[in-house]
């Protein structure tokens, strides 16, 4: 039985995308533009403080980095908790010794089951940007829009509420979404989601409440990706996120500004063998010419105050 | 179902007619860069999901996009510098999607060869009429939008039936004569170009791609951590350069821009065409320019010697 002729019809097979998310645009073909003081490389160090709960239900897939032998899971429930008890004060350390200011996406659950580290956290000089309810509790496309929305606000207030900033940022939990997130994400007043990974630069999307920016945030040298999903070293790690740092400011002073993004997660690089190697990294970015390190949401304004188009 | 695949017959590599390729090279080296369109939201298959999770799947999409809105440009730029014209395997509704990119490639004097419609549209569960009319549309829009008959084809994302290599070739000869279907990318069975026997009789081979250096399965499947990408290119190259002597041998490169120009992978890349440019006997060329110079100087001696020698 050969498949229905329809398969062979293509009904947004047209110019731009199959999609109205957001418009056909090559980087290269774009206005260069400036970060301030000239420089030309905007970095961001994204931190992700993530609640994996033990009684996973994995709608409607299991999370990368969750639970995976039979309940309960100890194994793993414990050692993502170690980032957020142990980890993070290592990092945190790092990143003051580099003076980093820091973003942190934060699951809002785990935001009311740590006040202490929030008070911390509140401290770096740096940005809140929300990070779903809970890494079970994922966006995607066929869920319920009204339990989605409760989802989207749940979220925002607690960690609106916990963190004392607006919140301005948004990160799906495994980067999954529904055909409505960013729909929702307007709605609640988000101003920048960072779930797209199709870009060196920010980049309006559009949604039935207006404006949105997508500021992507790289998953190809996110920590998680490249040692827990492709088992790379460390020292791999650390000579690709270099690499990637190298190409990228050269890009930008010849072409325009460019967005180096750098996601982490105190689970598995603030393990005691790794932490130096996030040093090393770290290091390596701060004291080089050409660069601007800024929590998301600035690097979000001085890019909306030059392309002229408001956030 | 076949127990085994009748396209070609068994044909040790040892004691072949020489391959002689233009100036006395000793390797023919390609690049193939896949320019490809996956559809957000493409219907279902029953033999092989798209995405591996609820459309839409904003992770895949997205690294993929970033080859078109970011990557083809640095991996054009590179390839530009080391003399290289790309030999494109194309979705061809890019041709609607992104026009620029054509345009782009245009100007660079590539090849274009149908990679089907989209990358998410496969060749599982298609009739022999369904899968002729893909390969037809494939063909018809590389030569609208670019003027070109299309030589290759790499079925979307390597989906196959057991007519694909015959319904290629009846198609692109149809039209088109000898300049197009007369070359597939679609086995991996040896280092040299090989003909291929088909139902219709007609002229047709093998041009060695290759699935052991396609950046995204040394990436994406096997995991490789990039600087080693340029350990594996290197010591590829060096052994068909050196067997090369004997006989002509050809190394395709297939990238994808999504993988090999993302900024932690591209300088690998670049030391590698570095590397393989800078050795003296090496014919630049594309996969229609090695097909052709094959079919006209060795494919009848190569059938020949396959007859002679059928069974072993």
């Amino acid at each position: 039985m050969a498949l229905d002729d329809s398969y062979l019809r293509y009904p947004k097979r047209r110019h731009g995308y199959d999609h109205d998310r957001y418009g056909w645009s090559m980087l290269a073909d774009r206005p260069a533009i400036r970060w301030p003081d000239g420089k030309s490389l905007a970095v961001w160090i994204n931190l992700s403080l993530q609640f994996y709960p033990l009684n996973q239900r994995g709608i409607p897939f299991k999370v990368p980095n969750g639970m995976t032998m039979p309940y309960p899971d100890l194994r793993h429930y414990s050692l993502r908790d170690y980032g957020n008890r142990v980890g993070i004060y290592r990092v945190l350390k790092a990143l003051e010794r580099y003076s980093v200011r820091p973003t942190f996406a934060v699951n809002a659950q785990l935001a009311q089951q740590t006040l202490y580290l929030m008070a911390r956290l509140r401290d770096q000089d740096g940005e809140f940007l929300c990070h779903g309810w809970n890494m079970d509790h994922l966006h995607y496309g066929g869920q319920d829009r009204a339990e989605e929305a409760d989802i989207v606000q749940r979220s925002l207030e607690t960690l609106r509420e916990l963190s004392g900033q607006p919140i301005r940022g948004w990160l799906s939990p495994a980067r999954s979404q529904s055909w409505n997130t960013l729909d929702l994400l307007a709605e609640n007043g988000f101003a920048y989601c960072c779930d797209w990974v199709n870009d060196d630069l920010p980049y309006p999307l559009s949604t039935e409440r207006g404006r949105l920016t997508a500021m992507p945030l790289s998953s190809e040298i996110e920590d998680q990706f490249v040692m827990s999903q492709n088992l790379h070293s460390e020292d791999s790690w650390v000579a690709q996120v270099k690499d990637a740092f190298d190409y990228l400011l050269e890009e930008s002073a010849n072409q325009g500004g460019r967005l180096f993004a750098l996601s982490l997660h105190p689970w598995l690089v603030g393990q005691p063998h790794r932490i130096a190697c996030l040093e090393e990294v770290l290091e390596y970015v701060s004291g080089r010419d050409g660069v601007w390190q800024a929590p998301a949401g600035e690097i979000l304004d001085a890019f909306l105050a030059q392309t002229g188009e408001s956030g | 179902m076949k127990e085994t695949l009748d396209a070609y017959q068994y044909w040790p590599y040892e004691g072949r007619p020489k391959i002689d390729w233009p100036g006395g090279a000793r390797v023919a080296f390609w690049v193939a860069p896949n320019i490809e369109y996956y559809e957000i939201d493409p219907p279902a298959n029953p033999h092989r999901k798209a995405w591996p999770h609820p459309h839409p799947s904003v992770p895949g999409y997205g690294i993929r996009d970033y080859g078109n809105r970011v990557g083809h440009q640095r991996q054009m730029a590179l390839l530009d510098k080391y003399g290289v014209r790309g030999s494109v395997s194309l979705s061809v509704a890019l041709c609607e999607h992104h026009p620029d990119i054509i345009a782009m490639c245009r100007e660079r004097n590539w090849e274009f060869f149908s990679h089907g419609i989209y990358n998410t549209r496969y060749t599982y569960g298609l009739s022999e009429a369904q899968e002729r009319e893909m390969i037809r549309d494939g063909i018809e829009s590389i030569h609208r939008h670019t003027g070109q008959a299309c030589a290759g084809y790499l079925a979307p994302a390597l989906s196959h039936s057991e007519h694909t290599l015959d319904l290629f070739a009846e198609v692109g000869q149809e039209l088109f004569g000898e300049d197009a279907g007369i070359y597939t990318c679609d086995l991996f069975h040896d280092d040299q170009p090989t003909p291929i026997r088909l139902r219709s009789g007609l002229r047709f081979l093998s041009v060695p791609y290759s699935l052991e250096m396609n950046d995204t399965i040394v990436f994406a499947v096997n995991k490789v951590e990039p600087r080693h990408y340029l350990t594996m290119l290197k010591r590829h190259f060096d052994r068909l350069y050196a067997e090369g002597a004997e006989s002509g041998t050809v190394m395709c490169i297939p990238t994808h821009s999504y993988q090999v120009s993302c900024p932690h992978r591209i300088k690998a890349f670049e030391e590698a065409l570095e590397y393989i440019t800078g050795h003296g006997d090496v014919w630049i060329a594309t996969g229609r320019e090695i097909a052709r110079h094959y079919l006209d100087n060795h494919f009848d001696t190569a059938s020949q010697d396959i007859a002679a020698r059928a069974g072993g």
